[in-house]
């Protein structure tokens, strides 16, 4: 779906070019920072996804020692200032980093200065925000119907994927959404670790604080606030109707 | 077709220790108080419970051995579990829900069983429906069909009837009553209510406090005094096996058993229908000689067997009529009275009769 979503931006570019940018609703560098987030949150919440399940599933479902510290460690992005967390990355993965540095060498990954560097700024930083859905939708789950899998012949991966999972549905969606909305808002990381490059990690909340530097760029920042706030509504749009689903 | 079972474990101010075997096809029911163990000893059977030691055979099959070390999980271990809560799948219609064990199973039933338990159940018209629009008696039938789909080598009834009331009771007990005579797999029933088990059972193990007190048929069991003691306040009484002997133009229905013959008010049964009747303790009054000028249709010769002591107040008879085994509930100062005592003849007066099918030899 990433690939969509690319293509579809430079189906609207060509249209762009070809109409000239005038006639459309948004600006070409607006609409590349509004795909742009899309696509970093995208990447980020369906990224982080399958780890978040099994931390919740983890948290939900098993008593280990040291299961308070590993719950609070997840949770540590909701209370660091973001700031914080992308500097600690970029000490970490940037290229001078020690695991940024192997990365880089042995692998030819680089995530300094690149928009994957973002969606991974924004996948730790929502983290919590999943898994704390998915647990609690884990946690409403009765435990007998695991149970009564079991008695029929479910083995562990049978239960978890005909059972659980469809019976979690509900929580995951809401995380995922949750997710993503928090994803399109984050700021302070993506510009410490990855700066604010155009077409690469300016989102649109790097694009309104570039407006802002700009004298006379009120507008500008005003006319992406409100793309801001559209996407915020569609969202919550979104998350009413599958709680409501979730609910009948 | 047996079932070995034997079980210790030590928990918080309670120990499990006891050891029962389900010789045959059919229902033994598990029977005592609440906090007996009753649940434990299934959930051990099923293996979702580990006890410290234990050895559990199902058909020749070792399932569970800590000697041995031999601990077969759950999903292999082939008991079809139906829970008290009935625990349908929420996300799947019933008739996903029936086939969940049947697509698991090793051994599939064929389309012919799978319609043959959608028709004993009555579950043709539910197959579509999802398990949250169904009633509590419904969602009964379901959680067993799909337990019986699974190709099950034994069958676990926790309590099935015990979270409905009495008229979904009343709807869902013929149903168990047909699987009794028609499935040929042994079943364990869970029960601490007395009357289910005098309707279903053919075996009973009593349990009380994590032991077995005691072990039979339910026609000597439920006659015996230590169950009468055991029991506490529950309906203590007969069960007794009848056939139909004759309608009579009276409005009569003449029932034979092994001792002789009860009448009731006409039931609607061909001449040989098999049925169960239940006597309880204290329908039944003792008298010494023939009572003359008596409304009761049933006076019965019999034997005094043993006398116990239920409580302060009231005494056990345990009756022989002919084979059969009575039980009567009377006051110690009228035991004391009539100076009852082992071998001593009496007339049982039977007050009234409760009359349970057994559903094979009826007409369907």
């Amino acid at each position: 779906m990433a690939s969509s979503v690319a293509s579809l931006h430079r189906a609207r570019y060509n249209l762009q070019a070809q109409h000239g940018y005038r006639r459309m609703f948004l600006t070409p560098a607006e609409s590349e920072a509004l795909f742009l987030s899309l696509r970093i949150s995208f990447v980020a919440v369906f990224g982080a996804l399958p780890v978040a399940f099994a931390a919740a599933l983890l948290l939900a479902r098993t008593r280990f020692p040291g299961k308070t510290l590993v719950d609070g460690l997840i949770h540590v992005p909701l209370v660091l200032p973001p700031v914080a967390i992308g500097f600690l990355l970029l000490m970490a993965l940037g290229t001078r980093g020690a695991l940024g540095g192997w990365l880089l060498h042995s692998l030819g990954i680089r995530f300094v200065f690149s928009w994957t560097g973002a969606a991974l700024a924004s996948a730790i930083i929502t983290f919590p925000f999943q898994v704390r859905a998915i647990r609690l939708s884990l946690e409403a789950i009765d435990r007998g119907l695991s149970q009564a899998a079991q008695t029929l012949g479910a083995g562990w991966w049978d239960r978890l994927f005909n059972v659980t999972l469809p019976l979690a549905l509900p929580g995951i969606a809401a995380g995922v959404i949750t997710a993503f909305a928090a994803s399109l808002g984050e700021f302070g990381a993506i510009i410490t670790f990855v700066s604010n490059i155009p077409g690469e990690t300016r989102t649109l909340p790097l694009a309104i604080y570039t407006a802002l530097q700009a004298p006379g760029g009120e507008e500008q920042a005003m006319r992406l606030s409100l793309l801001s706030i559209l996407l915020a509504l569609i969202f919550m749009t979104l998350a009413e109707i599958v709680q409501r689903r979730a609910r009948s | 077709m047996s079932v070995e079972i034997s079980l210790q474990h030590d928990f918080p101010g309670f120990a499990l220790d006891l050891a029962f075997a389900l010789p045959k096809p059919g229902v033994t029911a598990l029977f005592g108080a609440s906090g007996a163990g009753k649940t434990t000893i299934v959930n051990a059977i099923a293996g979702t419970f580990r006890p410290r030691r234990g050895r559990i055979v199902i058909n020749g099959r070792v399932v569970l051995d800590t000697e041995a070390g031999i601990f077969v999980p759950p999903a292999q271990r082939r008991a079809g579990y139906v829970f008290q809560d009935a625990r349908l799948f929420p996300h799947m219609s019933v008739e996903d829900n029936l086939l969940f064990g049947w697509r698991r199973a090793p051994a599939k039933a064929s389309a012919e069983d799978i319609a043959g338990v959608i028709a004993l159940l009555g579950l043709g018209r539910l197959l579509h429906r999802r398990p949250r629009a169904l009633s509590g008696g419904e969602k009964g039938r379901v959680a067993l069909g799909r337990a019986l789909l699974s190709s099950p080598e034994i069958l676990l009834l926790d309590e099935p009837l015990a979270s409905l009331d009495a008229q979904r009771r009343a709807e869902i007990l013929p149903y168990l009553e047909r699987l009794r005579d028609e499935a040929s797999l042994p079943m364990l029933l869970v029960s601490h209510a007395l009357e289910e088990v005098a309707r279903l059972a053919d075996d009973i193990v009593v349990v009380k406090g994590g032991r077995k007190a005691a072990e039979g048929s339910v026609f000597d069991v439920l006659t015996s005094l230590e169950l009468a003691t055991l029991a506490g306040a529950p309906p203590v009484g007969a069960v007794i096996p009848a056939t139909v002997a004759a309608q009579r133009e009276d409005g009569l229905t003449a029932l034979g058993f092994d001792g002789g013959t009860l009448y009731v008010t006409r039931l609607d049964l061909p001449l040989g229908a098999q049925l169960r009747l239940r006597i309880r303790a204290e329908e039944i009054l003792l008298a010494l000689e023939e009572p003359r000028g008596i409304s009761a249709n049933n006076v019965l010769p019999a034997k005094v067997v043993g006398i116990g002591n239920s409580d302060d107040v009231h005494a056990d008879v345990q009756l022989a009529c002919g084979a059969t085994r009575l039980i009567a509930r009377i006051t110690r100062a009228s035991a004391a009275r009539l100076g009852l005592a082992p071998g001593k003849p009496v007339y049982a007066i039977v007050k009234s009769v409760t009359v349970g099918a057994m559903a094979a030899s009826m007409p369907a």
